[in-house]
């Protein structure tokens, strides 16, 4: 469908700020993570900045965690390499999902928004997807909202971090998760997704326990997309 | 290969990071502009984007304590019975947070 222009979605202004302030709520939470992980990398010695740095360029925080378990007065390129790549795979699926969106996007505005991928906004972009909208500009709208609270947390964390030392005490480790669940069973279910998340989450357990670590939400999501690949739904639009 | 975690090694450990996140974050886009979407590939995403928040969630729910686990159920009930994300989510950390606190 490629009549009057090869990039027919552009991004909207109001509509980006829109979906700012949509996820601006979930976002404060993410400032609970971000001073979780300023803290802990202070305590592993490293400097402010250096945390506000790696909070900025890397921007994953599952994965900056994961580097800091593995932090010493020597680093191994190719194990963090590997680790950071592992648990950072399911932006790889989660990009490809938006693919039809984006590709109707030129280049420059398609990679820019991907920068600021990350779970929370992306579960938004494609619930609304499945519901028949098209939302691109949550994806950078709602990235900006959690890249702010993620270095604020990042900074706050790394100079007042022993002001919340338990963030799980207070549920805090839940909320992105808790999140992440109203945006799954809040989308349209059919006989065809419920046979596709039991396959995902079996898949998923095994490979949590049985394969290497950080394999298994890439090893679940294809479990769950081979679903799709065999059962095609009839398409009513 | 190993890089010393002084501070120039911090830095260069840093962009190596950032570059394969980068990668990762680039790398399904780049590769799907090769694959022609047919109604069958099409399908694949679908299922599959809707089956990366359950591989993200099981394991979540199964090793969790039982703070995450009350928590994930309260939330799921919610979800399913009022049908709104933010009264779901708050009722989840707070569920969290009382067997935290309790027990």
């Amino acid at each position: 469908m490629m009549n009057a222009s090869l990039y027919s979605y552009h991004l909207q202004a109001n509509r980006v700020r829109s979906e700012f302030f949509r996820l601006l709520p979930i976002s404060l939470f993410v400032v609970a993570f971000g001073a979780a992980f300023g803290l802990a990398a202070v305590q592993k010695g490293l400097a402010p900045l250096e945390a506000l740095l790696m909070s900025t360029l890397v921007f994953a925080g599952a994965s900056q965690f994961a580097t800091l378990d593995m932090w010493g007065p020597e680093m191994s390129v190719l194990p963090m390499m590997a680790v950071v790549f592992a648990i950072n795979s399911r932006h790889i699926l989660m990009g490809a999902s938006l693919y039809p969106m984006l590709k109707d996007l030129s280049p420059g505005p398609r990679y820019g928004i991907l920068t600021v991928l990350t779970d929370a906004n992306w579960a938004v972009a494609a619930q609304d997807y499945q519901n028949g909208r098209r939302n691109l500009e949550v994806i950078l709208g709602g990235g900006l909202a959690l890249v702010m609270a993620w270095l604020t947390g990042t900074l706050l964390g790394a100079y007042f971090g022993s002001l919340l030392q338990h963030p799980e005490n207070y549920g805090l480790d839940m909320v992105l998760g808790c999140f992440l669940l109203t945006m799954a069973l809040g989308g349209r279910k059919s006989p065809r997704i419920i046979v596709a998340w039991v396959l995902s989450g079996s898949a998923s357990m095994i490979a949590y326990w049985w394969l290497p670590p950080h394999t298994h939400v890439v090893v679940g999501a294809l479990a769950g997309g081979v679903v799709g690949f065999f059962w095609l739904e009839r398409k009513p639009s | 290969m190993s890089i010393p975690t002084g501070p120039a090694g911090t830095i260069l450990i840093i962009l190596i990071m950032a570059l394969v996140t980068l990668v990762t974050r680039f790398g399904g886009v780049f590769l799907m502009s090769f694959v022609r979407i047919s109604p069958r590939i099409e399908s694949f995403i679908n299922a599959m984007a809707s089956s990366v928040l359950i591989a993200i969630l099981t394991p979540m729910a199964m090793d969790g304590d039982l703070g995450a686990k009350v928590s994930l159920g309260t939330t799921a009930a919610l979800i399913l019975i009022i049908r709104r994300p933010l009264p779901a989510i708050s009722g989840g950390i707070l569920a969290a947070a009382l067997v935290r606190q309790l027990l």
